[in-house]
Order: C-alpha cells, then sequence, then structure tokens
C-alpha cells in the first residue's frame, strides 16, 4: 500500500520535504531581520512537515557545538538527507517497477510523446523520457556507463547514431521484424541502431522565378547560372554536413570541395542560421533557389499557403535525393532490453509508423506504410541508397570541407 | 593551496562535511574563514578541472585543422564582439543609471525599475525578434520597399556585426545598469557636495568623482556582461555569427571531440581569468568605503528639452531592449495559445519558479559568506580561491554543464558500487538528477551573478564598523548578521534578482541534470526552437518573461527603500 503510494507520488514528498526545509530557512531569515533591529528573543523554528526520523538523525549529535552553528548543521544537513532519501526511495521505487523503458531522446517530446502514449497503450509498458541536444546525451550516456537509467537513445540525425555505436553506448539488436520493417540502407549495418523516419533533403525554388526544368542536382546549384540566386542554411546544421558527407562518398572529396566553393560563390547572402527562413528569403525574391528539409517546407506553406514557394525533387536521374533518418538504437547497458526491443519494434511497425512520420510530415521509413495524404501529395522521388551510415562516418570530413571552401 | 582545494573537492558528501566544520571552527576563531572560499573554489574547481583535463588528451587534428582555417577569423571576430558590447553595456548601463539615480526627469521613478526588465529576456530571443523584424524579410524592411521603392541599400544591414553587438547590448546592459545604479544611489549626497565644494559643475562632478567612485561597480557589471557574451551561443547562432564559442559547439556536436571542445573551452577560461585578474590589479589599490548611508542625494531637477531628452532616450532603450521583443512574442503566444496551452504550464511555472529561488538563496549565501570570508582573511589564498570560484560563469553552459555532470556520474557510480559492497542494495542513481544536483550545479554557474553585487556592496562598510563590532565584542557570525547585513542588503537583493532570472533563463544545465519528466519553461522554449518553431515557443518564453518580471520588480523594490 505505502510502495504504490510511493510509486505514485515519490517527487511530491520530495518536494514538500524541501520546500518544508526551506520555508524553516526563510521563517528564520525574516526571525534574523527583527532580532537584529530589536532585542526580542530570537523565534523558535520548526519545520513543517519533517517526519521525525530525519529530525533524530540529526539532532542527536551536534550538541557540543555553540548555539548558532547548531541550529546551522541541521538546516543544510536536513535538507540534504532529505534529498538524498526522497530520490533514493523515488529511484528504488521506480527501479522495482519492472515493466518500464527509460529514453534519452533528441528528437523534441512533441515529436515522440504520442508514439510513447500508443505504446503504453498497447503494451502497458511505461515510457519514461528526457530530452537534450545529441551531444550532451551521448556525454551523458558515457559517463554513467554501467549505471545508466536509459534503455534506448533516440536522434533526430544518423550521424549522431554512427557516433554513439563508435563510441560503444550502443547494442546491436537481433530482430527479425526491425529488419523487415526498415530498409537496410536505413540502418546500421551491424544492427546498433535503426532508422524510424525518413527526412528528405530537396530544393526549394521560387516559383515565379524558376522555372522546374532549370533544376537538376544539388551539384548544378555550384554553376554560373546560379550567381547570386542562392540562399543555404548554416554548414554547422547537421543536416547540411550529412549531405555533404554523402557526396564526398559519391564524388570524392576534391570534386566536393569544387562544388561547395561553387555554391559559397553562388551565395545571394551570406548562410542562414534557419531553413525557414532561408525559404522566406526565396519567397521574398532575395534568392531563387535554397536546400531545405521537405517536412520545413510543409510546416511555412501550412502557416502561408499563398507562398511562391515549389518543392523540386533532385538528382533523380542519378543517385536520388539525399534522405537522413530520425532514429533510435538500444544502450549497451539497458536494464530492460526485451521491453526496449519491444519499443523499437513497435516505432517500426505499420501501427505506429505512421504517427511517427506524419506528426513532422516526414516520410515513413516502413515501405509498406504511405505518407500523410499533404506530403504525399508534393510528389514521389527516388531516395538515395547509400547507407546512411556514411553520413556519420565523413560528417567530421565534410565540416572540415566545408571549413576549407569558406561556407560558414 | 592548491593541494588543499584538490583534495577536499574529492567527493561531494565531503565538501558538504567540510562546509559544515568550516563553519563551526569559524565560529570560535576567525581564521576559520578561510576555509569558505576555499571549499567553494573547490566545489567549483570540480566541473571546471573536468573542462581543463581535456588539455591533457590528445584531441587529434581538430586544432590543425581550425589554425588553418577558421580560427584567425573567429577569434577577430570575438574581439571585436567582446569589446563592442563591453564597452556599450558599460555605455548604457552607466549613463541610465546616473540618470534615474540622480537626476529628476519625467517617468524617472518609472524607468528605474522598468529600464531592468529587458533582463527577464533570454538574449536569444531579442536577437530572434531582431532578426524577424529588421531584416530582408521583415516587416520593416517589406514597409520601406512598398513605400520606396525596392533598393534600400540604405538601410543597415542587421545581420552584421554591429547587429550582433546591438542585440547583445540590449540584453546584457541590465547587469552594468543595476550595479552602477546601486553604486551612485549609496554614494549619497555627501559626494556631490563635495564635488561642489571643490568647484566643479555637474558633468566634472560625474567624470571626476561619481564614475571613478563608482569603479567596483561598473567593472563589475560590465565584468558580467562580458563573461555572458564570451560563454553565448544562442544568440550568435541566431546570426550565424562566428565566435569562439561557435568552434566549441562544432568540436563537439559536428567533429564529435568533445576533447578539442574542452580545450578550447580552458582556452576561454584562461582568458577570462587573466581579465578578471588584471582588473582586480587595478581595483585593489583603491578603496571605496564610504561613511554614512543614510545621506541620500537629493535629486538634480532637469528641466525643458533636456528632460525630455533622457526621458525619450530612456524610453528608447526600454522599447527596442523590452517592449518590442515582448510585443512580438505576444503576437506570436496569442495565436498558438489555444492550441498549446494546457494545465502543465502551470507545472512548468512552478519549476521554473522554484528552481530560480532555491538557486537564488543557495548562490547568495555563498556568496556572501564568500565575500565576508575574503574580507576577514584578505591573504592572496582567499581572494585566488573568490577569483576561481566565479569562473564558471564564462565557460559555455553545455560544456560546464558536462564538466557538473561527469564528476557527479562517477561519484553516483562510486556510492551505489559502496552500498552493493557493504549493504548488499541496490540503491540506483542517488544523486543524479536530483535537485540537490541542480542547485549545485546552478551555484557553480552563477556565483559570479551573485558575487559582483554583493562584493561592490561589501566596499561600502568601512574598516571602523568591523573595528567597533569586535570592540563590542560581536563575533564573526554576529558581525555579519548584525552590522553588514542591513548595510549589504541592497547588494544582496540585487544579486538574487539576477540569480533568480539568469537561472529561469538558463538552459543546458537545466536540460541535462533535470530530474525524469521535470520539465521547466526553458526547457520548453528548447522543445520548440530546436526544430525551429520559434512561433510556439513564443509562449513559454512570454510566460518566463512575465513570471522574472515579478521578482525582478520585487526584489528592485526592496533595494529601493
Amino acid at each position: 500500500m505505502l510502495n504504490t503510494w510511493l510509486k505514485k507520488y515519490p517527487n511530491k514528498i520530495c518536494m514538500q520535504r524541501l520546500a518544508g526545509s526551506f520555508t524553516g530557512r526563510i521563517a528564520r531569515t525574516t526571525g534574523l531581520a527583527t532580532y537584529a533591529s530589536t532585542t526580542m528573543p530570537r523565534p523558535e523554528i520548526t519545520i513543517q512537515g519533517a517526519p521525525d526520523f530525519t529530525d533524530t538523525m540529526h539532532y542527536r549529535s551536534p550538541s557540543r557545538l555553540g548555539g548558532e552553528t547548531r541550529r546551522l548543521i541541521p538546516r543544510v544537513l536536513n535538507q540534504y538527507i532529505t534529498a538524498i532519501f526522497c530520490f533514493a526511495i523515488f529511484f528504488g521505487a521506480s527501479a522495482s517497477h519492472a515493466e518500464q523503458v527509460v529514453v534519452y531522446s533528441a528528437r523534441i517530446e512533441q515529436l515522440i510523446k504520442p508514439m510513447f502514449d500508443a505504446f503504453t497503450k498497447d503494451t502497458g509498458i511505461n515510457v519514461k523520457f528526457v530530452t537534450d541536444k545529441e551531444g550532451p546525451l551521448l556525454a551523458r550516456l558515457k559517463a554513467e556507463g554501467k549505471n545508466t537509467p536509459a534503455d534506448m537513445l533516440i536522434t533526430s540525425d544518423a550521424g549522431n547514431l554512427w557516433e554513439a555505436a563508435q563510441e560503444g553506448l550502443l547494442r546491436p539488436v537481433e530482430s527479425k521484424m526491425l529488419q523487415e520493417n526498415v530498409p537496410a540502407y536505413l540502418h546500421d549495418p551491424r544492427n546498433q541502431w535503426f532508422g524510424l523516419s525518413v527526412r528528405a533533403r530537396t530544393i526549394i525554388y521560387n516559383t515565379q522565378k524558376v522555372k522546374p526544368s532549370d533544376l537538376s542536382t544539388y551539384e548544378a546549384l555550384a554553376e554560373p547560372q546560379w550567381k547570386g540566386r542562392l540562399c543555404l542554411r548554416t554548414s554547422k546544421k547537421v543536416y547540411n554536413q550529412s549531405l555533404v558527407a554523402m557526396m564526398i562518398a559519391e564524388h570524392g572529396a576534391v570534386r566536393t570541395e569544387e562544388i561547395i566553393k561553387g555554391w559559397v560563390a553562388n551565395l545571394a547572402i551570406d548562410p542562414l542560421s534557419d531553413e525557414t527562413k532561408a525559404m522566406e528569403f526565396v519567397a521574398a525574391g532575395r534568392c531563387d533557389v535554397t536546400i531545405a528539409n521537405s517536412y520545413y517546407y510543409g510546416r511555412l506553406m501550412q502557416k502561408n499557403p499563398a507562398l511562391p514557394l515549389a518543392i523540386f525533387w533532385p538528382n533523380q536521374e542519378g543517385s536520388g535525393v539525399h534522405v537522413n533518418i530520425s532514429g533510435a538504437g538500444i544502450t549497451k547497458y539497458a536494464h530492460n532490453v526485451p521491453a526496449a526491443t519491444r519499443l523499437l519494434e513497435f516505432l517500426s511497425s505499420e501501427k505506429a509508423q505512421n504517427l511517427f512520420a506524419d506528426v513532422n510530415m516526414e516520410y515513413p521509413v516502413n515501405p509498406r506504410v504511405k505518407p500523410d495524404p499533404t506530403v504525399a501529395a508534393w510528389g514521389t522521388f527516388k531516395q538515395n541508397t547509400i547507407n546512411v551510415t556514411t553520413a556519420g562516418e565523413l560528417q567530421a570530413e565534410a565540416v572540415k570541407l566545408m571549413d576549407r571552401a569558406g561556407y560558414r | 593551496m592548491r593541494d588543499e582545494t584538490l583534495s577536499s573537492a574529492e567527493t561531494d558528501s565531503g565538501t558538504k562535511n567540510g562546509f559544515l566544520s568550516a563553519s563551526s571552527s569559524a565560529y570560535r576563531t576567525s581564521n576559520g574563514w578561510r576555509l569558505i572560499p576555499l571549499l567553494v573554489a573547490a566545489v567549483v574547481l570540480v566541473p571546471v578541472g573536468t573542462v581543463i583535463s581535456s588539455l591533457f588528451v590528445p584531441a587529434g587534428d581538430v586544432w590543425q585543422h581550425l589554425v588553418e582555417t577558421t580560427l584567425a577569423g573567429l577569434l577577430v571576430n570575438t574581439f571585436w564582439l567582446a569589446v563592442g558590447v563591453a564597452a556599450g553595456s558599460a555605455l548604457l548601463g552607466v549613463s541610465l543609471a546616473w540618470f534615474t539615480a540622480v537626476c529628476e526627469f519625467p517617468g524617472r521613478k518609472f524607468f528605474s525599475w522598468a529600464l531592468l526588465l529587458p533582463l527577464a529576456i533570454p538574449a536569444y530571443v531579442t536577437a530572434f525578434v531582431a532578426l524577424g523584424l529588421f531584416d530582408y524579410i521583415g516587416p520593416v524592411q517589406t514597409a520601406l520597399r512598398t513605400w520606396l521603392g525596392p533598393d534600400l541599400f540604405w538601410f543597415p544591414d542587421i545581420r552584421s556585426r554591429l547587429g550582433v553587438i546591438i542585440v547583445m547590448v540590449l540584453a546584457f546592459y541590465p547587469y552594468v545598469y543595476l550595479l552602477a545604479r546601486n553604486a551612485f544611489l549609496t554614494q549619497g549626497k555627501r559626494s556631490l557636495e563635495v564635488a561642489q565644494s571643490l568647484g566643479f559643475n555637474r558633468t566634472q562632478g560625474f567624470f571626476k568623482l561619481a564614475l571613478p567612485m563608482a569603479r567596483p561597480w561598473i567593472a563589475g557589471g560590465t565584468m558580467l556582461a562580458l563573461m555572458e557574451t564570451l560563454a553565448d551561443f544562442g544568440t550568435v547562432a541566431v546570426f550565424n555569427y562566428d565566435t569562439f564559442t561557435t568552434a566549441i559547439y562544432k568540436a563537439w556536436f559536428a567533429m564529435f571531440s568533445l576533447t578539442a571542445a574542452s580545450q578550447l573551452a580552458s582556452l576561454l577560461i584562461v582568458i577570462v581569468f587573466a581579465v578578471i585578474i588584471v582588473e582586480q590589479q587595478f581595483r585593489s589599490r583603491m578603496r571605496y568605503a564610504e561613511t554614512r548611508q543614510s545621506a541620500k542625494a537629493i535629486p538634480i531637477p532637469l528641466t525643458g528639452w533636456r528632460a525630455w531628452l533622457i526621458s525619450g532616450f530612456a524610453s528608447g532603450t526600454l522599447f527596442f531592449a523590452f517592449l518590442l521583443p515582448v510585443m512580438q512574442l505576444g503576437i506570436w503566444a496569442v495565436g498558438v495559445v489555444e492550441r498549446d496551452f494546457d494545465q502543465r504550464y502551470l507545472e512548468f511555472l512552478w519549476h521554473s519558479l522554484l528552481l530560480s529561488a532555491f538557486a537564488a538563496l543557495l548562490t547568495c549565501t555563498v556568496a556572501l559568506l564568500m565575500v565576508y570570508a575574503a574580507r576577514r582573511c584578505p591573504d592572496s589564498a582567499t581572494r585566488g580561491a573568490v577569483r576561481i570560484s566565479t569562473i564558471g560563469y564564462a565557460l559555455p553552459g553545455a560544456v560546464l554543464a558536462v564538466g557538473i555532470f561527469i564528476p557527479i556520474a562517477w561519484l553516483d557510480s562510486w556510492l551505489s558500487e559502496m552500498a552493493m559492497q557493504l549493504f548488499h542494495i541496490e540503491t540506483g542513481l542517488l544523486i543524479q538528477g536530483t535537485l540537490v544536483t541542480m542547485l549545485i550545479a546552478y551555484m557553480t554557474r552563477f556565483l559570479a551573478v551573485s558575487h559582483s553585487p554583493i562584493d561592490s556592496a561589501m566596499q561600502r562598510v568601512t574598516g571602523s564598523i568591523d573595528e567597533a563590532a569586535m570592540g563590542l565584542g560581536l563575533s564573526g557570525w554576529a558581525t555579519l548578521r548584525r552590522v553588514h547585513l542591513p548595510i549589504l542588503k541592497g547588494g544582496i537583493f540585487t544579486a538574487a534578482a539576477l540569480v533568480f532570472v539568469d537561472v529561469m533563463k538558463e538552459m543546458p544545465i537545466t536540460l541535462m541534470t533535470r530530474p525524469f519528466g521535470w520539465d521547466t519553461l526553458s526547457v520548453r522554449i528548447f522543445e520548440m526552437t530546436t526544430e525551429g518553431q520559434w512561433e510556439q515557443a513564443a509562449l513559454p518564453a512570454v510566460t518566463l518573461v512575465l513570471a522574472g518580471l515579478l521578482p525582478l520588480i520585487f526584489f528592485m523594490r526592496q533595494t529601493e527603500s
């Protein structure tokens, strides 16, 4: 009985305890002010809501010390012990709760929560998650080592999953279902992570100034006819790093550097921090084309359907549109591998794929699942089927290449 | 001193106990005070040391690559940004502080607190709003193009170095304003009388007397603005203006080298440390004690166009630094409020307020103890320890967050192993993901923010006051409580206000150390801006700004009274 209650409200108790001890502190400070100005005897401070066990713990020892210190020690110690104790209960309670998966996610809450809720409804397994950027999450997993609470890592690009695998933070998952649901080029060859949605990087153009027939490939945007007509997002964004990494894999570093230099020479304005902004510049006629992920286009058009913008699927004669993934892997020291595997499988299943992709106007990885009607209306296209692992392997090289080419 | 700090930095719990024993011995001998700064420095040194320890690990070819390609440009960019923001904040902050503290003009009372409000807005939000309004596709230029034709070559490009500097000055000037105003207010009437008796007019009085006397405050505020600038990533990222911090994040996130990133950050620490030491060397030759507290200056009445000019200046600053961003956020927020606003916002708000309040309390208490300890034992070890303790503010947030997280994770696994071996119980993670961890992490970051105002305020306490207290037989604690606290009140409230809003805006440490499911308003902003959904981020942002206003106004009222 107590146990279930603790499971349900561990945070509440802790907050009350912490708040309680701080009320004590505040009361004491105000008491001090009065004491300093008048000569009234100092009011005795009682800490509200403090259970007996902590009190006996700290009121025992410090009797040897002076009065001032005696009053200080209980306060600080009480607070600390309480906090440690409460969270020990909290974690103890959650540790005994076997059926749960803990997720570290770089994919933001709005884009994962609906799927987790569906999973819990389906299986009864709870999903606990925390969001942050990829870099800190990887650093966190590494620092926690085998004590990590995390069972699963979700990122919004392939490069960071590759890096996580490289650092030995993930474990291979043998699952027939995952192999069937996720095409080979969208998961790790050693099965340490799997793509869950496809993010297509395409060319967006101003329909009043550019004819689709003028466009062909990413590479062609380096040609002199686009001088002063190109807007780009900064090279610091991982989507551009992945794109250039893929180009290095396809054309080699020398040719790729020429292409990037061509892009830089064609820029109408300095690279922008934001893809939506880049498209708005195109729409306003400050430049004519930009490269963007299709869901940014979808969002912008949803908000403002009148903008003279359209998608062009590049490289259809050649290797296909560059795609990145949002994906997940199971951590090396996962506590609950079966449940985590179930979650991963669920996310790749027909049931969850629409939810996972549609919530952000992305494309499903599962070939049996159709994209959202809005997204489908942008047309079908050939994807570049080089394994997305390449994006990670060559990412550092791509960054250096773009630095050399002066692409900020 | 170094060995001592390092050895006491071994464990967190060890430090806690040390803290207690330090205060108990201080009760009897004043020498014990010396331990307080040393121990606080030790706590701060752990994360900073974790970052610096990267220097002993090879970082591949990242450095060589940087030197060959972008480093020179980054340094030039960083230098001008730092100089520009420091100079701009000092100029704007000091002039506004002087006018509101010493002159009488229409709206003075209102401006004296309202000019602080920009503190509540995160700088990157101001940046995003400014870009949205004033760049090529923004409404201002679009409207001008419709009226005046397509060529607006005369319109200044906001996506420029000057643009970044202006935005950052508007975001960071309140640090200087707050401190300088405090200085001018407490200088009192006498200094102005002295100026008059020396035959100075008002301008001379300001430059020859008031300004030099306010120097520790101005320097303290400017240092805060400078450190904030050097550590900033959000604002420069919105502008795509490459600085040293950009390189740190690029090495980490893009080239997967946390080692190289930490090494670059270490270099940043060294530079900031050098600036601090130079500034303090100059300062330590002077003393700034004031004879009497109570003699408040009577404002200089301004009339006619001068008064209105100053009113206009203050309104202009307030408009661009606060009203415009808040109005834009408000408009965006109204658009999404129906869909996004739910009960959870109360929870976010409560968490934000709770963390900020506790962090302000802890950080200010620690800063007060440190300042007082440094006063009682003004030896070089104590002063050095105090300096080290404030360095966390100059580190880029995410790098410091990792520096904090690694030792905690280490300690946690050590503890759980001990528990396993000694008691055969599975404890799980004890420290990580607790609010105590978060508070200590905030303290390492924001100690500088609370230290500056309290330290400057302490300069107002003359040595003779201490002697009198000693003569009356007051102990160390009693002197601090009964004599110093009332004098330091303004400084402490200033510090609390600053830390409060800073913690509220803080993102990387909150993201990394928060317990599961324990989201705050700034975490919410992160969730929205990560995917570029700025308009949806407006809702948590506007809530954050409004929530930050209340304590700001409250603390200011306390300072003024």
